[in-house]
């Protein structure tokens, strides 16, 4: 899961000009944005990476890739949150953004190789997995059962929604579930841990790559284990408070790892007894 | 980096003033400590003149004074408030600018500082804080490139810790009180008999700046009245901590209840980690003008004692001041240890002397860890 | 073709349960189906049963008025649908609808109580059962109410 060669030292501060090329409303308070070099090669994120997004005087923040789209431009999900946020949602085809990076550790797609993957996204969480789905279905003959359980709020929270059917038809077993349902939700209704108890997977040899909040992650990486993966095989993305990206500042420490660096994806053996740690 | 092949040398009261000459002909800007505002802080010098000539310093826990010395000492005090750090990762630094026209954005980085300092009078624990900032910002897959331009050029006279304060415990941290390494030259000041210093050649720059001031080679009354000097400062040490499985103890103990009574004490003010030799944390402000068409990035310094400091979207994931004490002494004393293959103190005191309300480090660790520590004051 | 107690063993509840308590259980019940969309009960109801879902999806629904039905659990295969026939006053809190068609076993409530009070010991694992499985629900319940997916992450 070793990242590949990071941008030159004296650039890696430097934010490069992106220009928008589309913006696409996800749920209320959600946009994807697909932002392209304003001249100069695109940079070249991994499924899990992140970048550094900068809108110009306002601020910068830490968002993953959730694609890729023509001539290698970036797509990030983004929910308006905060000042930063709020203005990057806000930009129209043509504006520019700020990037720095890509940063951070890959999901480990290929130490998955011949395993089942059980792929658990909560909510927003399924912006940063959506590289790693596509990603597992370019090499669909190279693993065992492919599993999507994804949990949001209601219908309306679901992301990518059009594209849920398509994976399906690829190969992903993809069961959804929401905490509140209307009567035309053919899907389930409860916690997405529940969806892991009716999932078909060799416990002994599937990983299982999980993103959402950090209450979900706890309480899915708990279902996970009760049906048999271990720690090692259990992969989860987290989110701290990043300024830099580069491991330089400070703020994004969770005891002894620096998730702009040795992260965001972990494994659990790795992180879970920190997290563990309340207010760590 | 100590030069062996070139032997120690005795420079008087004048050589030191001529050093203070030949660096700045050199077109260094000489950097060392002074007198200001009541304290012992480091400043631009025109002139070793500057110096706090028979001044020292008397610290203790929420304590610092500065009083008269009975001698002439140029360097007869321990750390002050100020660190190196206040140079070579500054409390503001511009990153970048960019300009806005319609659709179009022009992002110019800030130009990389190109001053030289010539820092005088670094103590070990401070050539210590100076090394481990190099790992953080150096050492990793990037490079922080301002801090490099910044770390390049600097010129280091160290100067062995011959008063410790109170407050001190190099020993205990492997920094001190003499310089080891990591200078260009270093000197021990003799003050018995004649007004002197032994001066130890560091490096190629540290040997050939000394062909510019006047010095005698040194002799084994010279060398001997040096290993005194260190000795009595070892000798010396105001406080100590045990770092004998530290590390492993302070992570097990993260519910300790000691946790909560020092934060009872805690004012969260950060003090400790802007008086810290070795904090790096940092943040960063982005600007635009009125037109918003012209904007910045500029770096501060930030603290892990603000609630921000650990802020995503929804609340602070350390929102109280047990959770916050509890990330910067096991981040100092444990977790820097598995970040960056080293620990993040340098024993040098400052956090126990600058804390309002007088908190101590190397007491809190000891009563974490359940080892005897802490204050040397009654042994 | 499986006796009646074979297909309540399947069930994960009752996994395990001794021979002659399965047999009790079974001649408590009957095998029912529903088309989709048909409703299993509706809140208020008397509460007199209880199903094994042996195939179909069930949802559990509560109607707000304003807004219509909102659906808050659903049930899949092997699970069990209706708790309210275990304890006065024995009518439902909730619709339950059939999602997809439905193949169950209904196991009579009045039935099964007679002959707890008449066994306690038959009563007490059956009760053991029973709770645990509620207290599954009831944690899962409880970490909905943190807006599990809602509150932090921005990406």
């Amino acid at each position: 899961m070793a990242a590949e060669a990071g941008p030159s030292i004296s650039r890696s501060a430097l934010p490069e000009p992106y220009v928008v090329r589309r913006r696409s409303r996800e749920t209320a308070d959600t946009w994807t944005l697909e932002i392209a070099p304003h001249d100069g090669p695109p940079i070249d994120p991994k499924p899990g990476q992140f970048a550094m997004l900068s809108a110009f005087g306002v601020g910068e923040v830490p968002i993953s890739l959730s694609g890729r789209g023509r001539g290698g431009s970036l797509v990030h999900t983004i929910r308006d949150v905060g000042e930063v946020t709020a203005e990057l949602c806000r930009t129209g085809r043509g504006d520019m953004v700020g990037v720095r990076g890509p940063f951070g550790t890959e999901w480990p797609l290929d130490a998955a190789l011949g395993a089942d993957v059980l792929v658990v996204a909560g909510g927003l969480g399924l912006a940063p997995l959506r590289p790693a789905v596509e990603a597992l279905l370019e090499r669909r003959d190279s693993y065992g059962r492919l599993i999507l359980l994804y949990g949001a709020r209601t219908p309306d929270d679901l992301l990518f929604r059009e594209e849920l059917d398509g994976w399906r038809e690829a190969g992903f077993d993809v069961q959804l579930t929401v905490d509140a349902g209307t009567p035309s939700w053919p899907d389930r209704v409860g916690v997405v841990g529940k969806l892991v108890e009716s999932a078909e997977f060799d416990p002994v040899s599937a990983v299982a790559l999980v993103c959402g909040p950090e209450v979900m992650i706890r309480f899915t990486v708990a279902a996970l284990v009760e049906n048999g993966i271990s720690d090692d095989r259990l992969y989860v993305s987290l989110e701290r408070n990043m300024k830099c990206g580069i491991g330089h500042c400070g703020h994004c420490q969770l005891g002894p790892v620096l998730v702009c660096r040795d992260g965001p994806v972990f494994s659990w053996d790795q992180i879970g007894r920190w997290l563990a740690v309340r207010e760590l | 980096m100590n030069n062996k092949d070139a032997p120690d040398r005795v420079i008087s009261l004048a050589g030191l003033e001529e050093l203070v000459g030949a660096l700045r002909r050199r077109g260094y800007r000489v950097v060392g400590p002074k007198l200001r505002d009541g304290a012992i802080v480091y400043d631009e010098l025109d002139s070793a003149v500057e110096l706090p000539v028979g001044w020292t310093d008397v610290q203790e826990p929420g304590s610092y004074r500065i009083v008269r010395r009975d001698d002439e000492a140029r360097f007869g005090f321990a750390a002050g408030p100020h660190s190196w750090k206040q140079y070579l990762l500054p409390p503001r630094v511009r990153l970048w600018r960019a300009q806005q026209n319609g659709a179009s954005v022009t992002i110019e980085e800030e130009a990389p500082h190109d001053e030289r300092y010539a820092f005088l009078g670094v103590r070990g624990c401070d050539l210590g804080a100076i090394a481990i900032q190099d790992r953080v910002l150096m050492g990793g897959r990037y490079v922080d490139h301002d801090y490099a331009a910044r770390r390049e050029g600097i010129f280091v006279v160290a100067v062995d810790c011959g008063d410790p304060a109170a407050t001190c415990f190099c020993v205990s941290m492997g920094t001190g009180p003499a310089a080891e390494s990591g200078y260009d030259i270093a000197l021990t000041e003799l003050i018995g008999g004649e007004h002197r210093f032994l001066v130890r050649v560091g490096s190629e720059r540290g040997a050939e700046i000394l062909d510019d001031v006047s010095h005698r080679p040194a002799d084994d009354a010279d060398r001997e009245e040096a290993v005194a000097v260190t000795e009595r400062a070892t000798a010396g040490m105001g406080r100590s901590l045990d770092t004998d499985g530290l590390h492993d103890s302070l992570l097990q103990n993260l519910e300790h209840p000691r946790w909560d009574e020092v934060a009872q004490r805690c004012l969260a003010c950060g003090n400790c980690t802007q008086v810290c030799p070795t904090c790096f944390c940092t943040g960063v402000e982005d600007a635009a003008d009125l037109s918003g068409e012209n904007v910045e990035r500029t770096r501060v310094w930030d603290t892990c004692f603000s609630v921000d400091h650990s802020y995503i979207h929804g609340g602070s994931v350390r929102p109280g001041t047990r959770s916050r004490y509890r990330q910067w002494l096991t981040h100092k004393l444990a977790t820097w240890e598995d970040q960056f293959g080293t620990s993040g103190c340098v024993g040098c005191g400052r956090c126990i002397a600058w804390c309002p309300v007088g908190i101590d480090l190397t007491e809190e660790a000891a009563a974490l860890s359940g080892a005897e520590g802490g204050s040397n004051e009654n042994t | 073709m499986r006796t009646l107690d074979a297909v309540v063993l399947e069930a994960p509840i009752f996994a395990d349960l001794d021979a002659q308590y399965a047999e009790q259980l079974a001649g408590c019940s009957r095998t029912v189906g529903f088309e989709a969309g048909e409703t299993l009960f509706r809140e208020g109801d008397p509460a007199d049963v209880f199903y094994v879902l042996r195939r179909g999806r069930v949802a559990l629904e509560l109607f707000v008025p304003g807004r219509g039905p909102i659906t808050i659990e659903t049930a899949d295969e092997g699970e069990v649908v209706g708790w309210s026939w275990l304890f006065p006053p024995h009518t439902w809190h909730f619709d339950a609808r059939a999602v997809t068609p439905i193949r169950a076993v209904a196991v009579n409530g009045v039935c099964i109580r007679e002959k707890c009070d008449g066994d306690p010991a038959l009563g007490y694992e059956l009760m053991r059962r029973f709770s645990s499985v509620l207290l599954d629900r009831l944690n899962a319940t409880q970490v909905r109410l943190a807006d599990l997916y809602g509150g932090s992450h921005g990406r």
